[in-house]
């Protein structure tokens, strides 16, 4: 699929099929919901916006599919500006969030719908209708009511009817939220599946981020209105650009303190709690700015045999060891933080630090990353 | 879904069948239904279906002429009504000692009253004979025949003792005939004379008329239950201070409210006039007929019918509209065939109570109604209160009850009953 190293916006625009162009919302005049968003998505992409609620997602979404204007700026949908484009001219496929199936209609109604506003023949709905019922293993239900489904049900319902008129471009929001998780996980899956199989470009809302991670081709982590980051799943993860992607996606250990010095591409951090450490400086460019420092929980490493030489360590204290099947997860105190989390691999050769237990740990530099207060 | 071998039933783990465990765990549930909403149901028992039983009683019971004048009754069971004959010196002779009772009694004026529903003259026919009765000696001034053709010529006439004959049994059709502008005779039940023909019409016009304001008020409260339901809270909220206004006034006061705007020297045709819009020989007569009746009905049950609506509206998300114009169809097509059909069960549950209640509405058609607009009701009312005729009163209140009964059941045999909401 398509990948980018760093995202390359003039390279990407090359080939958009997407494209949102210095966008800005707002409802009341007063805040702005979405705050001069340019984001470009070329054809085929699984692109997921990912943030905490409120943060605009869905009003980017309703703006691609023409239910709201935006304020300001231009949306380019395979080179044609959309602005003044009606929503159902739009050709876009849609799945809602409570799914939207009609309850007055049966299942295979539903799906013929939108089949019987484009004039086709009865027939022809009827194949295609059975054909879409198959592709989302729903054979037997065409004659029930939405209302007879279970949830998993009706989300393959209203996936299979937003993609029955092949749409070049489907937007889903929060599809799997009202899911357990069992049922997301398989339909996450799912839907990636038939995704990858039609060759669509896919437009994904989630708050969840592990359905991000594991769904997308490119992740956009949006809070308050902007564009935090656009990346990769993995670059996201391991290689956050400021400290709001770091603790949004997945789990990390916050550390603040003041920049001594840069030398050689590494800064040396002087911690609020004492102590020394070398990280790789991604926001921060002189000495003496504050800074927080982001370290993932299994990057974390307290065998004296793995340090780097000359690299600085901490002391840490052990105040919790959880066993938790496959990982070990222990939480210590460093530099005055108790919620200092290490994660370890459950292998036979694998140490159990006990409680009370006083150790070192250290990390690899460009494993600890200095960002924005 | 895995689906049992049809023929054997589903046991649960004990063996009992599961219709018969399922049917013992709803019937607790309707039971604790059925305790909470007891002290209501006693009460109606106890008022609506008492006032509706003595209703019902009351359009058959017949017993003032069997009451009044037994001995009557009993001897004209063996003269034939179609003999063309009068009766013979029996009946007359009985007849002096019933009225003659009926006068020292004062019952005479019931029964007179009583037959006077059927026959015109009967009452001043029963005030004159009693008057002269009481002074009779029954013994001594035998026999009665042509006493009584002397003392009122009216005795001498067959269909006097005809009707006498016909409405001497205990129960009678005569009220339910009458209700459908036919009487009953002796040769069996006829149309009235035409002069007398009034309460199909008035059946006839009343359900048209109430047809009408509910169509009337369909068209009216539908874009404004619209409005409520898709408006920010704020404008909703005055919007919905309006629609419930009228209730904050009575009905009389509205009600007379129109009588001012729409006569022919009130506001509407004024406006009209000045307007240059009619002549002022020309002033429109928009009051005391149909269509005041319908201009002001209308107005009156409005709210009835944006209520459920609104309601009905505020549960339809508006995601569905979306989605269906996220899957092509113009905006028409996502109104006509996805949220109008999602509406359907409030126009139905408004359109029922708005019809209901103004096929039995009373104040407005008798105030501004005039001759051509009144209802059944304002019969209803005239039988009860001025004609004093309450047998009839209550056949014609039965036959509403019923046609509403019949409407019901056909709206629920049409739409479906479950399809009437008034709320999400
Ligand atoms: N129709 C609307 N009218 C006014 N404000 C809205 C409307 N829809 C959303 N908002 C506001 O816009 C902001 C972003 O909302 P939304 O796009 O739904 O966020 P998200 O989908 O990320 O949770 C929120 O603060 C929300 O209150
Ligand atoms: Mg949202």
């Amino acid at each position: 699929m398509v990948k980018y190293g760093e995202y390359d916006l003039a390279e990407a625009q090359a080939k958009a099929f997407v494209e949102f162009q210095r966008v800005q919302k707002s409802y009341d005049g007063e805040v702005l919901v979405v705050k001069d968003l340019s984001l470009a998505i070329p054809r085929g992409e699984f692109l997921t916006l990912l943030g905490p609620s409120g943060s605009g997602k869905t009003t980017c979404l309703m703006m691609l599919a023409g239910f709201e204007t935006a304020t300001h700026g231009d949306i380019i949908l395979d080179g044609v500006s959309i602005n003044n484009i009606a929503p159902h001219k739009r050709g876009i496929g849609m799945v809602f969030q409570n799914y939207a199936l009609f309850p007055h209609m049966t299942v295979a109604e539903n799906l013929a719908f939108p089949l019987e506003v484009r004039k086709f023949s009865k027939s022809e709905r009827d194949t295609k209708v059975k054909r879409a019922l198959e592709m989302v293993q729903m054979g037997q239900f065409g004659g029930r009511r939405p209302a007879q489904l279970s949830g998993g049900q009706q989300q393959r319902v209203a996936l299979a009817r937003a993609l029955l008129t092949n749409p070049k471009l489907v937007l889903m929001d929060e599809p799997l939220g009202a899911l357990d998780k069992q049922l997301r996980e398989h339909m996450q899956f799912e839907i990636k599946r038939i995704a990858n199989n039609l060759g669509i470009t896919v437009v994904y809302v989630t708050h969840d981020q592990t359905e991000a991670l594991t769904m997308s081709d490119r992740v956009a982590v949006f809070d308050d209105g902007r564009i935090q980051q656009l990346a990769p799943p993995d670059e996201l993860y391991e290689s956050p650009k400021n400290s709001f992607v770091a603790q949004f996606i997945g789990e990390n250990n916050t550390l603040e303190g003041i920049v001594k010095e840069i030398t050689n591409g590494v800064a040396l951090v002087q911690l609020d709690g004492g102590g020394l450490i070398d990280c790789n400086p991604v926001n921060v460019s002189k000495a003496g700015e504050r800074t927080r420092v982001s370290i993932r929980p299994e990057r974390v490493e307290f065998n004296k045999e793995r340090f780097q030489p000359g690299a600085h360590t901490l002391t840490a204290e052990v105040l919790e060891f959880i066993y938790m099947g496959d990982i070990f997860r222990t939480r210590l105190r460093v530099a005055g933080n108790d919620n200092f989390i290490v994660k370890t691999r459950n292998a036979p050769d694998q140490v159990r630090l006990v409680p009370g237990a006083k150790i070192d740990i250290g990390w690899l530099p460009s494993d600890c990353r200095a960002l924005d207060a | 879904m895995s689906y049992t071998d049809e023929h054997r039933p589903m046991m649960t783990v004990d063996g009992t069948p599961l219709k018969k465990s399922l049917a013992i765990a709803l019937r607790r549930q309707k039971i604790r239904a059925l305790l909470l909403i007891s002290p209501l149901l006693i009460f109606v028992l106890f008022t609506l279906a008492l006032i509706f039983a003595s209703m019902l009683f009351r359009s058959v019971e017949n017993d003032i002429v069997s009451e009044i004048l037994p001995e009557t009754v009993v001897a004209l069971s063996s003269w034939d009504a179609q003999s063309g004959e009068l009766p013979d010196e029996t009946v007359y002779s009985a007849f002096a000692g019933d009225i003659q009772r009926a006068a020292k009694a004062k019952d005479h004026t019931r029964v007179g009253l009583r037959l006077n529903y059927e026959k015109s003259g009967m009452a001043s026919l029963f005030k004159k004979t009693a008057r002269k009765a009481k002074k009779w000696d029954l013994e001594a001034d035998a026999p009665f025949k042509n006493k009584l053709i002397e003392t009122h010529k009216g005795w001498a006439d067959i269909a006097v003792w005809q009707t006498l004959k016909t409405h001497s049994s205990l129960y009678t059709s005569g009220y339910f005939l009458n209700s459908i502008d036919m009487r009953k005779t002796v040769s069996g039940p006829e149309y009235q004379p035409e002069d007398r023909q009034i309460l199909v019409t008035l059946f006839k016009r009343t359900l048209i008329i109430s047809l009408v304001i509910t169509m009337s008020c369909i068209l009216l409260a539908y874009p404004v239950a619209w409005l409520l339901a898709n408006l920010p809270m704020r404008q909703a909220n005055l919007l919905m201070i309006l629609v419930l206004l009228p209730f904050w006034t009575s009905l009389l006061v509205r009600t007379s409210a129109w009588k001012v705007m729409l006569q022919q020297q009130g506001v509407i045709n004024d406006l009209l006039v000045a307007l240059g819009m009619i002549e002022e020989t020309g002033r429109l007569a928009l009051i005391n007929n149909q269509l005041g009746t319908v201009i002001a009905m209308t107005h009156i049950l409005l709210p009835f019918m944006i209520l459920p609506m609104y309601s009905v509206m505020q549960s339809i998300s508006p995601t569905y509209l979306r989605a269906a114009k996220s899957l092509g169809a113009t905006n028409w097509t996502a109104f006509w065939r996805i949220y109008f059909p999602q509406s359907v069960p409030g126009i139905g549950a408004g359109s029922i109570l708005v019809f209901i209640l103004s096929i039995g509405y009373y104040i407005t058609p008798e105030i501004v109604g005039g001759n051509k607009g009144v209802f059944i009701s304002n019969r209803i009312a005239y039988h009860i209160f001025q004609s004093m005729n309450w047998g009839l009163a209550a056949a014609l209140g039965t036959i509403l009850l019923v046609a509403v009964l019949i409407l019901y059941w056909a709206y629920d045999k049409i739409v479906g009953i479950d399809n009437v909401k008034l709320g999400g």
